[in-house]
């Protein structure tokens, strides 16, 4: 039985790990509310803003706050480049049915995937952590880094500024009308191609900041957009696909069964979320918090 | 006989003579795409004619490939009822499945059939005492008679061929009929006196069933079976094959395999950058070719025919 | 009584759609129900198809209780419907339509191994012929004009050879002429096979000319019922409909 400190430390990685999810899954379960289209790709916008965070941190060697300025950068970088996708890709199959939305999403990660092959290589990467940042606390007896207690923190108040702005602002308003009634909004003097522009934009730009922040934790190597997008699905199945509290939800539980679970059963805990993703599939198929649907 | 039965037989005879070239490769390749078209069929059956898209079809493949191989290497098994018990799990397994599968409706359907085919690869990825875990499950020898590549094609060739001929019949049916009416509009269907998700479970048992025999034929082609089969860019891969192919035909997925497999075999040899090829033409497809080649082809030359 | 409906509720998330409505249609009737939009008409055509499951109440056809049975059996005990909107097979012929709800009907839908072409090519062929389509068999059913799609949809509901025909605003969208046409052959189609008749309306003239009796909903309840002259000179029924209808 291992000690409390150690599975608290777990835990703490769990909610480290859930924050990032969320910022992936939270754009995915807001293109799916509001385009409807399931997003295979996301997981490589995600790669794609830590590759671009490696490579803008080179180029601000040296330069104070380096680390929050590539960050910065590489996540408007992935959201305007998710933008001009959706712009002048996706924009012409919103006609046809959802199977070629979502497999073009595919050939997308297949695409991504080898751009960044082609441009970075094989090899792994990594960040280091923001100057201030790089330290470790002691939690009971163990350490756990300084950065990724900043993230757990980050997460909420990242979830919180969005939700807030869903509410309050204009852009937001128009978002959640959307998703009510996405045949309705064209009616209302709503110009719908500039708004899935910009949700598309958004959600990108989660990604690729989920990709910018997790770059000095986890090492950046081909294939992690493939790990993440699966993790993400799970996430707002669980949550609720278009809710927004839902995936916050769904990403404490996502995290924490990974954290937890590889201690409890460890040879169970890779099926075993999986089979979390079907029961609430078959049981509740709106997720936790998402809203029923007609069946 | 129709025009279209002529060109089948053409085909086919074609087919038989492929040994002749003496060529290794020819017939690897051959067997190859005879596999996959099978596959790539066996989900057309869901896809194009019932409407259904599922993105887990890779977890029949994997269940008849693991099957058939275990309870020949393990459990000395002879062939024949190895590879039939492959198909009759596979059609179980779909069964199960497909039950819960088929109560939910387009996204929400295809995330489930995504989970159940995880939820399959993770245990053949964990399970070392029985599969082999992530290190596969090797050796698997080509059954007594068939010990030779080319006797191994012929055999794969009678197979498949003879799926095919099932399959076909069964689309052109009655039942194949009224799938296609689910398709067209569930919700009409269940008023002409349908029971709608008896039908569409019954088409995922049948479809369930023929990937499992082409999983089956895959594991003793390859010599191996991995878990690799059972995840989920497998699943996407055949989805692609009948795109290509085209959904709407029935022999259309059989040509996007072939199709597929072929290049990626040329593009492979001369680059990694397999993938991006693959996005790229996938793309291009969805853009300009939704009908797939069978499609484009069946729009210029009408008298091609291929049945709904 | 072919058709009995018992004090049947519906709520969506707290709007009552359909309150309390209670009526029996007897067999051979031409029956027409009426009324303003949101009545709640195509929600009551969808609790006696068994579309939709009712929060209360009752229903009955040829006596046997249909409450909560799934369509494809009402389907099956003789209920015939076509819908507000198209609803049809596009891809398929106008033959394999018509086609296809008599496979079903006559119950060879589970056939595995025959090639459906052979299939009751005389009994769709007359379908076709009835509702006038008889030339246009062989055309692909999704690039049919909307009045024709809506005469195959006739089709379709026939070839279940129901007793009873409920049919939402089928002259929905067409000219006089072609209204009149519809009219006509629907009346002509009744006569001669003894079908039961239920159906929705907006255009009154349509209505007042072919049904014994007219029921008028309002708010999810049926303020009226009766014989046209008597429907006609209900003063509930003229405060609400108002100059509705041509």
């Amino acid at each position: 039985m291992p000690d409390p400190s150690f599975l608290l430390l777990q835990s703490l990685n769990g909610l480290t790990y859930a924050m990032f999810l969320f910022l992936i899954a939270s754009g995915l379960s807001l293109i799916f509310g509001i385009l409807g289209i399931l997003n295979f790709a996301h997981g490589s916008l995600y790669m794609l803003g830590a590759y671009f965070t490696h490579q803008f941190v080179s180029l601000f060697i040296d330069a104070p706050g380096q680390f929050w300025w590539a960050v910065i950068f590489a996540s408007l970088t992935v959201a305007a480049l998710g933008a001009a996708i959706e712009r002048f890709f996706l924009r012409h199959l919103y006609a046809r049915e959802e199977l070629y939305q979502l497999l073009f999403t595919y050939a997308l990660v297949l695409i991504l995937a080898d751009f960044a092959k082609v441009i970075w290589g094989t090899g792994q990467f990594s960040v280091s952590r923001p100057a201030l940042l790089k330290g470790a606390v002691l939690i009971l007896d163990q350490y756990f880094p300084t950065y990724n207690l900043v993230i757990i923190f980050l997460g909420p108040c990242i979830a919180f500024t969005f939700w807030f702005a869903l509410l309050r602002t204009r852009w937001g308003r128009k978002i959640r009308a959307a998703a009510l009634d996405r045949e309705m909004l064209s009616s209302l003097g709503i110009n719908v191609n500039r708004l899935f522009t910009v949700v598309f934009f958004i959600g990108a730009w989660m990604a690729g900041l989920g990709g910018a922040l997790v770059s000095p934790v986890s090492a950046i190597v081909p294939g992690m957009d493939v790990e993440v997008i699966i993790n993400a699905f799970i996430v707002v199945v669980i949550g609720g696909l278009g809710s927004f509290w839902g995936t916050f939800l769904g990403s404490l539980i996502v995290g924490q069964v990974y954290a937890l679970g590889i201690l409890v059963f460890p040879r169970l805990s890779l099926a075993f979320i999986y089979v979390l993703m079907a029961l609430v599939l078959i049981i509740r198929p709106w997720g936790l918090l998402g809203r029923p649907l007609q069946r | 006989m129709s025009k279209e039965n002529w060109i089948l037989l053409l085909f086919v005879l074609l087919l038989i003579c492929l040994p002749l070239t003496e060529s290794r490769f020819y017939v690897f390749l051959g067997t190859d795409i005879l596999i996959f078209g099978l596959f790539a069929v066996s989900l057309n059956l869901l896809l194009g004619y019932t409407g259904l898209v599922s993105f887990g079809h890779a977890t029949y493949f994997g269940i008849g490939a693991y099957t058939c191989a275990l309870l020949m290497k393990k459990a000395s098994v002879p062939f024949p009822l190895a590879f039939a018990a492959a198909g009759a799990l596979g059609g179980i397994s779909a069964l199960i499945i497909g039950f819960f599968c088929i109560r939910l409706t387009k996204v929400y359907f295809a995330m489930l059939t995504l989970a159940f085919s995880q939820i399959v690869w993770a245990m053949a990825f964990k399970w070392n005492s029985l599969t082999g875990g992530d290190n596969g499950f090797v050796g698997v020898p080509f059954p007594q008679f068939l010990d030779s590549n080319v006797r191994y094609y012929y055999f794969t060739l009678g197979v498949v061929a003879g799926s095919l001929f099932l399959l076909r019949k069964v689309v052109n049916s009655p039942f194949g009929r009224i799938l296609t009416t689910i398709r067209e509009n569930p919700e009409r269907t269940k008023f002409i006196g349908i029971h709608v998700k008896l039908f569409q479970l019954v088409a995922f048992m049948i479809s369930g069933i023929f990937a499992a025999i082409a999983g089956a034929l895959f594991g003793i082609f390859n010599h191996s079976v991995f878990p690799d089969i059972l995840f989920w860019p497998a699943s996407a891969e055949v989805l692609i094959m009948s795109l290509l192919g085209g959904i709407y035909n029935f022999f259309g997925p059989v040509v996007g395999a072939a199709i597929l497999l072929f290049v990626r075999m040329q593009v492979t040899s001369y680059t990694e950058h397999w993938p991006v090829i693959l996005g790229f033409t996938l793309a291009f497809l969805l853009f300009f070719f939704p009908g797939g080649i069978m499609g484009f082809l069946q729009g210029r030359f009408p008298g091609l025919g291929g049945k709904r | 009584m072919i058709l009995g409906v018992e004090k049947v509720k519906k709520s969506f998330d707290g709007f009552v759609a359909i309150n309390g409505v209670s009526f029996s249609i007897p067999k051979g009737e031409i029956c027409s129900l009426i009324g303003p939009n949101g009545a709640g008409k195509t929600t009551l055509f969808n609790l006696i198809t068994g579309h939709l499951p009712s929060d209360e109440g009752k229903l009955t056809f040829k006596d046997v209780d249909i409450t909560g049975r799934p369509p494809h059996q009402i389907c099956r005990l003789g209920v015939g419907r076509s819908f507000q909107r198209t609803n049809i097979f596009p891809r398929l012929t106008v033959f394999q339509n018509i086609q296809a709800a008599v496979l079903a009907h006559r119950g060879k839908s589970f056939t595995f191994f025959r090639p459906v072409d052979s299939f009751f090519q005389e009994e769709t062929g007359e379908i076709l012929e009835r509702v006038g389509l008889g030339e246009y068999a062989q055309m692909v059913s999704g690039s049919l004009s909307y009045g024709f799609q809506k005469q195959l949809e006739l089709g379709i509901a026939l070839a279940s050879e129901p007793e009873l025909l409920l049919l939402d605003e089928p002259t929905a969208g067409m000219s006089v002429q072609e209204t009149h046409q519809t009219m006509e052959m629907i009346a002509k189609i009744t006569r001669e096979k003894g079908l039961t008749l239920l159906f929705t309306e907006h255009d009154m003239e349509v209505v007042f000319s072919i049904s014994q009796r007219i029921m008028v909903l309002y708010q999810g309840r049926l303020i009226a019922e009766g014989m046209p002259g008597e429907v006609r000179n209900n003063p509930e029924v003229q405060k609400v409909y108002l100059g509705e209808g041509r």
